[in-house]
């Protein structure tokens, strides 16, 4: 695969500490525009950190990050999160219908939201309109994360970020929202990131794949690496036993 | 009443010492503490403001109002001790609530501008003011530490600051406001209230004492909304940086 010119997001040696403990140590690599990047590691490798951060929710605390060749610094924050959405694992959801949490993007600029909108959004999602009007909370988990993709997707954000979206999902909702993703790669060109604690997931769907593992980037490249990587400790997390 | 009436009444104070002692509740230290103080601070304040009334000079007024301000703003910002700047805007709420409050009963007439009116008045006021203040701050932290995801969310889809706590801020107003509010609902049927009593026992006209309470009782409406809105309006900034992120370390 030749390596595509356009950088979506870079991190130049970026660190994030919290109370001197470290969450990020050192990140250098890049996100490449229009590619879908899986994100794998071990839990507490500092994977959500990283892209709340480029998701401007928190700052490096070392080293710059930048967004499509500017400093996020450069970036209002309010437009930079539209541009750059977020599904976060939690699938937090505010109080109220589905239709609340639909419309919670347009009602945030004082824009209007119509039933259509969100009939619209729903379907996308793989998610029956008869939920419209039905409370949030009432949601199973796989509901709330589908719900949670199709808010963050109101916005149209050219830059994607997917925290373990699919790991309430049963196969069938998986299957989906692979599509679902796959398609608005395809069709808006969008830059996906995913973190997934599925290898065979991160495999199939990345176009590249960054291995992190205690706070640091401990490899990145194409999604093969994760098959055929020489470092020891890729290995061990991605097949699993040593190398031969 | 004499001083040996008023001694007698210490019996209500040996009876939580003897219950406490005999059921091993491990209270007779703080009841001394708490009697000796009340002892002390009252009489102290008695005298001082016996002193202040006969003075009836407008600097000893104002400097009776500014210790009030004072006392209840040390108290009040413990509780939200981790807000930076706290100290001042609780000081700025409780000297706009005087400045509010005053200014009207002063400014119509509705009570004479003498001391005996402006200190008590001020200090059942400023007192409440104070309870609300750390009622506002405790529910605040909570509502802050328990929905920090639902902040997040909207601080993510390109929400602002006031965007993002405005549930959590109207939601810690009212429920500040609501023992007010709910208190004043059965005034009268289950309590008669401390100034009301008071002014009764001492041999005031009863219609009189009501009236009096009445203008306490409004009084406290305005006070318990504007110190919620002002404390809240004035500290949610400071939970944010200037990227629009909420500060991981806020209240405690």
């Amino acid at each position: 695969m030749t390596q595509p010119n356009e950088t979506a997001i870079k991190f130049e040696n970026v660190c994030y500490e919290v109370d001197q403990l470290s969450i990020l140590n050192n990140i250098t690599g890049v996100f490449y525009k229009g590619k879908i990047t899986t994100l794998v590691g071990p839990s507490g490798a500092g994977k959500t950190t990283l892209l709340k951060m480029c998701n401007g929710l928190i700052s490096p605390t070392e080293g710059e990050l930048f967004i499509q060749n500017q400093p996020i610094t450069s970036f209002e924050p309010t437009s930079l999160r539209k541009s750059v959405g977020i599904v976060l694992q939690s699938a937090p959801i505010i109080r109220g219908t589905v239709y609340d949490n639909l419309a919670l993007p347009f009602k945030l600029q004082n824009k209007k939201f119509t039933e259509a909108d969100a009939f619209n959004s729903l379907e996308g999602v793989g998610l029956n309109s008869s939920l419209l009007y039905r409370k949030a909370s009432d949601l199973s988990g796989g509901q709330r994360q589908k719900l949670s993709i199709a808010r963050t997707l109101i916005n149209r954000p050219q830059i994607l970020l997917l925290d373990e979206i699919t790991s309430a999902l049963d196969p069938t909702s998986v299957h989906e929202i692979e599509q679902l993703i796959l398609k608005i790669n395809k069709k808006y060109n969008a830059t996906i990131i995913w973190i997934t604690h599925n290898i065979d997931q991160a495999k199939r769907l990345g176009d590249f794949t960054w291995i992190m593992m205690e706070g640091q980037l401990l490899e990145s490249g194409e999604s093969s690496i994760l098959s055929n990587s020489s470092n020891e400790l890729v290995y061990q997390f991605a097949v699993g036993g040593e190398k031969e | 009443m004499t001083y040996t009436a008023l001694s007698l009444t210490l019996i209500f104070v040996l009876i939580p010492l003897i219950l406490s002692k005999s059921l091993k509740l491990g209270l007779e230290k703080d009841t001394v503490i708490a009697t000796v103080r009340s002892v002390i601070q009252l009489l102290a304040v008695g005298y001082v403001l016996k002193f202040v009334f006969e003075a009836n000079s407008n600097i000893y007024i104002l400097l009776m109002i500014a210790l009030i301000i004072i006392a209840a703003t040390l108290n009040a910002r413990k509780k939200g001790k981790a807000i930076k700047g706290i100290t001042w805007k609780i000081a700025v709420t409780f000297i706009m609530i005087e400045v509010v409050t005053q200014g009207i009963l002063l400014g119509l007439n509705i009570v004479p501008a003498t001391a005996q009116y402006i200190i008590p008045i001020s200090g059942m006021l400023i007192g409440n003011s104070m309870v609300l203040s750390i009622l506002f701050l405790n529910r605040f932290s909570a509502e802050i530490e328990t929905s920090r995801d639902e902040i997040e969310l909207i601080l993510s889809l390109g929400g602002t600051p006031k965007q993002a706590i405005q549930k959590q801020l109207t939601d810690s107003i009212r429920a500040s406001m609501i023992p007010t509010i709910e208190s004043q609902k059965t005034i009268g049927l289950v309590q008669l209230p401390g100034m009301m009593s008071g002014q009764i026992i001492g041999g005031a006209d009863p219609i009189q004492a009501v009236q009096f309470q009445l203008l306490i009782i409004f009084g406290l409406l305005t006070t318990a909304t504007l110190t919620s809105i002002l404390i809240g309006f004035l500290s949610y900034p400071t939970l944010f940086n200037e990227r629009m992120q909420i500060l991981r370390k806020i209240l405690y």
